[in-house]
């Protein structure tokens, strides 16, 4: 049996997670305070998977650059191609929070999606 | 003159929420005053996600968690003005201000709420040595840098401290490209959130040096490397065992101060320990009228609880307002805006209103001053916010948040009514980073009438 110690990270708490492992498979779940740990350490243990945020180029806006993140949570070993194809990405104003700025991120099949409303250069 | 009910210092998180609770409770005449060209503060450039878990029970980004109040502040037809630096505040509430529109104009205020945020402690209050050649920022300089403005400050870079901005921006800046190095910190533990240390530097293979700090900054016009020292108990770097590092930028992360110039000005006392105003239970400073909320207060790490000060302090603006209106002399003021409330606490107000006579013949016995009963930082507790607590004021629930002095396993929270504890609650951990809350309730108060002092401590198994 091998035991792995980690921090959940779903809210401020922070808690030490112990985990109980077989041959890759969890067997036991100790130190969470809510359901969200559990899912967490399993999820951690088998498919890590992070929400990643980064900015884009804007064109014809009234700033310069807008935020951007991916609509939902994507394999962790991803992040770094995820934001590399955000490299050459430019966005045209106006744009809305919720405007998806690139489809499909690095074969994720998860979008990325605008976090701040720019508006148009006047 | 202009004249408002309410005038809101600073269109930051606080502030939005303030004003939102303010207009909620019934006050017409608000208004915000922003000294950026945008509402939102400083949330615009936290564009990493983790915001509003407790307010809107899901993950925004900084930018997505603001978008939300200032939608409110439209729907509720708060009025603001942007581009807008407010000089100085009288002790008769006359606020002086300037923008390009309007020139210098003055207003005098019923209320004012001051939700003017904090700033970075820089260079300059750290004693560094060395040159001072150009790449070395603050960790938020760098965050607007890269996030609002498309510049990259660097390549190579080596934080000082481990403030959540300090974690953020090492994740932030390894995205974009850059190498960092190292993040010091000169303290035995960290000051940021645990989830930032797993999801910014761990996630990241960033190495976290703790009890190091810079001895020495290398580079005539720009930064060409730093030396980390290990530091003693004292905090003494120990010679002999230095790192050099080289790198083209160094972040500084070591620390937010509440930004009190204007309250000072108007002679709002200040807790040294907090750097924010001395306020009571209603969040409320010194001078009568004038309320203080959010990091310009004390300094949070989650934006969530903010926005719940401020909306307690904006709902108490309210009320003063209500309660010293001479159209309406009669009015008291947790009656006079108890049908004007949507959270639900108008039960409360109306249970106040019914043991009036007796608590306040029972207060008067018992001789609660204006001041109130005091709330004092015991053992392991570093401060705690508010300080008193006048119990005919209070709502039914009273939130006190404090900091603790030092990392405490298994450790209990505890509450004393002066001798008498009356709560022990475990924690599993708690840490200076982390700042805690507990509730006092006003059924609680009122079983002690000859209360003096509570004090908040942390016990020690």
């Amino acid at each position: 049996m091998e035991e792995r110690k980690l921090i959940c990270i779903n809210c401020p708490m922070g808690c030490m997670l112990t985990v109980a492992m077989e041959k890759g498979a969890i067997v036991s779940i100790e130190g969470n305070t809510c359901k969200r740990g559990e899912t967490y350490a399993g999820k951690e243990l088998t498919n890590p998977t992070r929400i990643v945020t980064s900015t884009v180029k804007v064109t014809g806006g009234r700033e310069p650059m807008v935020s951007v993140k991916t609509k939902a949570d994507i394999p962790k070993g991803k992040v770094m191609e995820c934001v590399r194809a955000l490299k050459n990405v430019t966005a045209k104003a106006p744009i809305r929070i919720g405007d998806v700025i690139l489809e499909d991120a690095a074969g994720t099949g998860v979008n990325i999606v605008a976090t701040k409303a720019v508006e148009r250069e006047e | 003159m202009e004249n408002y009910d309410i005038v809101v210092i600073g269109g930051g998180p606080a502030g939005l929420a303030a004003a939102a609770s303010a207009r909620k409770s019934g006050i017409e005449r608000i208004v915000i005053l922003e000294r950026d060209k945008e509402l939102g503060g400083i949330l615009n450039q936290c564009i990493h996600n983790g915001f509003g878990l407790h307010t809107f029970k899901e993950e925004l980004t900084g930018p997505e968690y603001a978008g939300r109040f200032i939608d409110q502040i439209r729907e509720l037809d708060i009025e603001y003005r942007l581009n807008t630096m407010v000089m100085e505040i009288s002790p008769q509430k006359i606020v002086t201000a300037m923008n390009r529109v309007d020139g210098l104009f003055e207003i005098q205020a019923k209320a004012v709420i001051l939700a003017m945020g904090c700033r970075e402690r820089p260079r300059g209050a750290l004693n560094i040595p060395g040159y001072r050649p150009a790449g070395i920022f603050s960790a938020g300089t760098a965050q607007r840098l890269v996030n609002m403005e498309g510049y990259l400050p660097g390549r190579e870079v080596v934080i000082l401290g481990s403030g959540d901005i300090g974690l953020i921006m090492a994740r932030r800046m390894t995205l974009e490209g850059a190498k960092v190095k190292v993040v010091a910190e000169l303290m035995p533990y960290s000051g940021g959130l645990k989830r930032n240390i797993v999801q910014c530097l761990d996630d990241y293979g960033i190495p976290l040096k703790l009890s190091h700090t810079v001895v020495d900054i290398q580079g005539k016009e720009r930064l060409t490397g730093i030396t980390l020292a290990e530091v003693d108990a004292e905090g003494r770097p120990v010679l002999g065992r230095e790192e050099f590092y080289s790198c083209d930028t160094l972040l500084l992360s070591v620390g937010l101060i509440p930004e009190n110039e204007l309250s000072v000005g108007m002679g709002v006392e200040l807790n040294p320990v907090t750097s924010g105003a001395r306020v009571n239970e209603s969040l409320e400073t010194n001078i009568d009228g004038v309320f203080a909320c959010g990091n310009v207060l004390h300094v949070h790490d989650l934006v969530d609880f903010v926005s719940e000060e401020a909306a307690a302090a904006g709902k108490n603006a309210a009320l003063y307002v209500q309660r010293t209106d001479p159209a309406k002399p009669d009015v008291r003021p947790e009656a006079g805006e108890r049908g004007g409330l949507e959270d639900g606490t108008g039960a409360g107000e109306r249970a106040e209103a019914d043991d009036r006579t007796t608590a306040g013949a029972r207060t008067g016995q018992t001789g609660e001053s204006d001041l109130g009963i005091c709330i004092t930082a015991g053992d392991g507790v570093r401060y705690t916010v508010p300080e008193t607590v006048r119990v005919r004021h209070m709502a039914d629930r009273l939130t006190v948040r404090f900091r603790v002095g030092n990392v405490y396993k298994n450790c209990y929270v505890s509450v004393f009514f002066d001798e008498n504890r009356v709560l022990r609650r475990k924690r599993p951990v708690a840490a200076p980073g982390e700042m805690e809350e507990l509730v006092l309730t006003k059924e609680q108060l009122m079983r002690y009438p000859e209360l003096e002092t509570i004090t908040v401590k942390i016990e020690e198994e």
